[in-house]
């Protein structure tokens, strides 16, 4: 998993509630076994006609956005299916960082094990990083993880809250089964103790 | 201090905590499939790694297989026969046990667990699909997780969590005749929202609930996830130890009561606290159906499609005049009486013995109407069979329904069971999103018994007229 630390970029707004992941990754491309790849079929079908040219309303078809590593979104980002296509669909296309005022948990829980940063704002400090996101490649904001803030073009700072171990899991980069695994004993321990009822299953 | 139902599993589940509270939490039961698990097996492969406890995991194929009757001819589609083999390459090499199609143990992930007592009360047990929260009917906490976590679990049969919240959703009161637990937990949605549930597990109780059978509380827990729950609840009791009791994976004779000795300690205690309650009134509850594309957008079959205009808040209107352009439907129509083209009958929401049942009892006698299409899905090969003897196959086919395989089928688009753009599907499974079930696509979610109630009169239809 690649670091997050810093990041400058240009934000696209995609003000839309409740955007699901069948509309950031349809299930049709779920047909992978690779984890690459995805960034072309990332929001498909808000994003493409059905012969595959672009929609041109979308926004990261807009020229200004097409090179966006942040994304501005509405309520309820990343609703639905656990399937973890939808961060690698925005981490395969460039994005690193999504602002939404709440986040469904499955998702929210995939961007972090993808190196991908979801940060939770009230619904109106959004709203400010929309209109400043919709400035477009005139208007970049710069993401702090280690300082924990959000800076606006205007220099304005935002503070933001993330668990303490997944921040330094993003900061380092670290693979969570290294980490587990460093409790092989208590595991173990634990599995010592697994009442005699419970059954084990077997293919046959 | 008095535990709900969650703290206990939690706790009894907890191998070590972390300083900031994180914990290693010991997972029972891994359930896997072939769209989230290969990435999962390759960075097992790629760091040499093996699988800690095939003994607690079990392969299933059921998103990408055909469901037509000549399926074990081979599977024509090469990407989906791609990820089929190469789950059945994984489990192979890794020791996993296994139902391949040709089992008629296979069947959906969500469906087999039970079937089998293989996802039990008291458990943890998780899989890289959203509907995990189903084999919460059990009195399991049970949720879905993505396919790092898949890896997660395969190489340390742990997950790092924090604790959700509790939530309890009572329903007082006796259900109406043609409602079900389709209706109960759509109603609910429609009541607290498509994020009602973020960041807490949903406790289910109360007179209705106690009331479900094992295949209503079932459906229930499955779409606990589409009010944004981690996962959902219901506490065991005789009627899942019933339910349990000889399935081929449960424990048998002293095992059997010493488990259930246990289970019984599981129910939350008297005074426990929730972070948040909602009720309801079972006899409020009339059959529902959706409108719109999220399960939220939900209505009674009696009632009309909203107006946007009558929405105060900005985003939320224009998302409504989308849901209705992408519909086809108009503000202020009666629901009832929109003609339909597909019914779906399946899915791990409504394709177990006890839903197939409610919709043969309303298409007993009844055809199709004409140019509907009509497919049936059980949801898995021993529902198939069960059926076949039960004499609900026969009911179906001379209704002029499809009587299909066992698999995931129409509820997600993935496998040749699909709409076509435009066309309009009476649906037992989940999820309404835009493109769900094909692109362009235009899905109402409705009860079994509701959905055979479209099949037969061609448009959404009050099921009580015909009972």
């Amino acid at each position: 998993m690649d670091k997050f630390t810093t990041l400058t970029a240009v934000a696209a707004p995609l003000n839309v509630a409740n955007v699901d992941t069948d509309k950031i990754i349809p299930a049709r491309f779920l047909k992978t076994i690779k984890r690459t790849g995805l960034g072309k079929s990332l929001f498909a079908d808000m994003r493409y006609n059905e012969d595959g040219s672009e929609k041109p309303d979308f926004v990261l078809n807009r020229e200004k956005y097409r090179h966006a590593q942040i994304l501005v979104a509405g309520d309820n980002f990343g609703c639905g299916s656990s399937r973890e296509h939808a961060p690698w669909a925005l981490l395969d296309f460039g994005i690193r960082c999504v602002i939404a005022p709440s986040f469904a948990d499955i998702f929210f829980n995939n961007c972090f094990k993808n190196g991908i940063l979801p940060i939770a704002l009230p619904e109106e400090v959004c709203e400010t990083l929309m209109d400043d996101a919709a400035l477009g490649t005139n208007a970049r904001l710069t993401v702090d993880l280690e300082r924990q803030v959000v800076m606006r073009p205007n220099g304005a700072e935002i503070a933001f809250n993330v668990d303490p171990f997944r921040k330094h899991c993003l900061l380092n980069g670290l693979d969570d089964i290294g980490l587990t695994l460093e409790h092989t004993a208590a595991i173990d321990a634990y599995e010592a103790k697994t009442p005699a009822w419970q059954p084990k299953i077997h293919g046959a | 201090m008095p535990r709900t139902l969650f703290d206990k599993i939690w706790n009894a589940h907890v191998v070590d905590r972390l300083e900031d509270g994180t914990c290693v939490l010991y997972i029972d039961r891994h359930l896997v499939h072939e769209v989230t698990s290969p990435q999962a097996f390759e960075g097992l492969r790629m760091a040499g790694r093996k699988v800690r406890r095939v003994e607690n995991t079990i392969a299933v194929v059921d998103h990408n297989v055909p469901t037509d009757n000549d399926r074990l001819k081979g599977i024509n589609e090469p990407e989906s026969k791609l990820q089929i083999e190469t789950l059945e390459h994984n489990v192979a090499e890794f020791g996993v046990p296994y139902f391949p199609i040709s089992d008629t143990r296979q069947g959906i992930v969500h469906v087999v667990g039970p079937e089998q007592g293989i996802s039990l009360p008291g458990m943890t047990i998780v899989c890289g699909d959203s509907h995990t929260s189903t084999h919460g009917a059990l009195g399991a906490l049970a949720f879905g997780i993505g396919t790092s976590e898949v890896e997660h679990v395969l190489a340390t049969q742990t997950l790092l969590q924090k604790p959700a919240k509790n939530m309890l959703v009572r329903v007082d009161g006796k259900l109406h005749p043609g409602c079900s637990g389709k209706d109960i937990v759509l109603a609910i949605i429609g009541k607290i929202g498509t994020a009602g549930g973020t960041g807490h597990v949903i406790e289910f109780a109360g007179e209705a609930i106690r009331a479900l059978d094992m295949a209503g509380r079932l459906t229930v827990c499955n779409m606990a996830i589409e009010a944004g729950a981690r996962a959902g609840l219901i506490a065991p009791d005789e009627t899942t130890f019933e339910y349990i009791k000889g399935r081929p994976f449960a424990p048998k004779g002293a095992d059997f009561d010493a488990a259930v000795a246990y289970w019984k300690t599981l129910p939350s205690d008297e005074g426990a606290h929730y972070d948040k309650v909602v009720v309801l009134d079972a006899a409020e509850i009339e059959p529902q159906v959706t409108w719109g594309t999220n399960p939220e957008a939900v209505i009674p079959i009696t009632g009309t499609v909203p107006d946007p205009a009558a929405e105060p808040d900005e985003v939320k209107r224009a998302q409504m005049q989308r849901m209705l352009t992408y519909m086809d439907l108009k503000a202020g129509q009666k629901i009832a009486g929109t003609k339909i083209d597909v019914v779906f009958i399946g899915s791990c929401t409504n394709s177990r013995i006890e839903d197939l049942r409610d919709a043969a009892t309303v298409a007993k006698g009844r055809h199709v109407a004409p140019n509907v299409r009509v497919l049936v899905v059980p949801g898995s090969g021993l529902v198939k069979q069960q059926a076949e003897d039960e004499g609900l196959a026969k009911i179906f086919i001379d209704a002029g329904f499809e009587w299909r395989e066992a698999g995931c089928s129409m509820c997600l688009g993935m496998n040749p069971d699909k709409l076509t753009p435009g066309q309009r599907c009476a649906s037992t499974s989940n999820r309404n999103f835009e493109g769900r079930q094909g692109p362009g696509g235009r899905t109402h979610l409705l009860s079994p018994a509701m959905a055979a109630a479209a099949a037969v009169t061609g448009a959404l239809t009050d099921v009580r007229e015909l009972i």
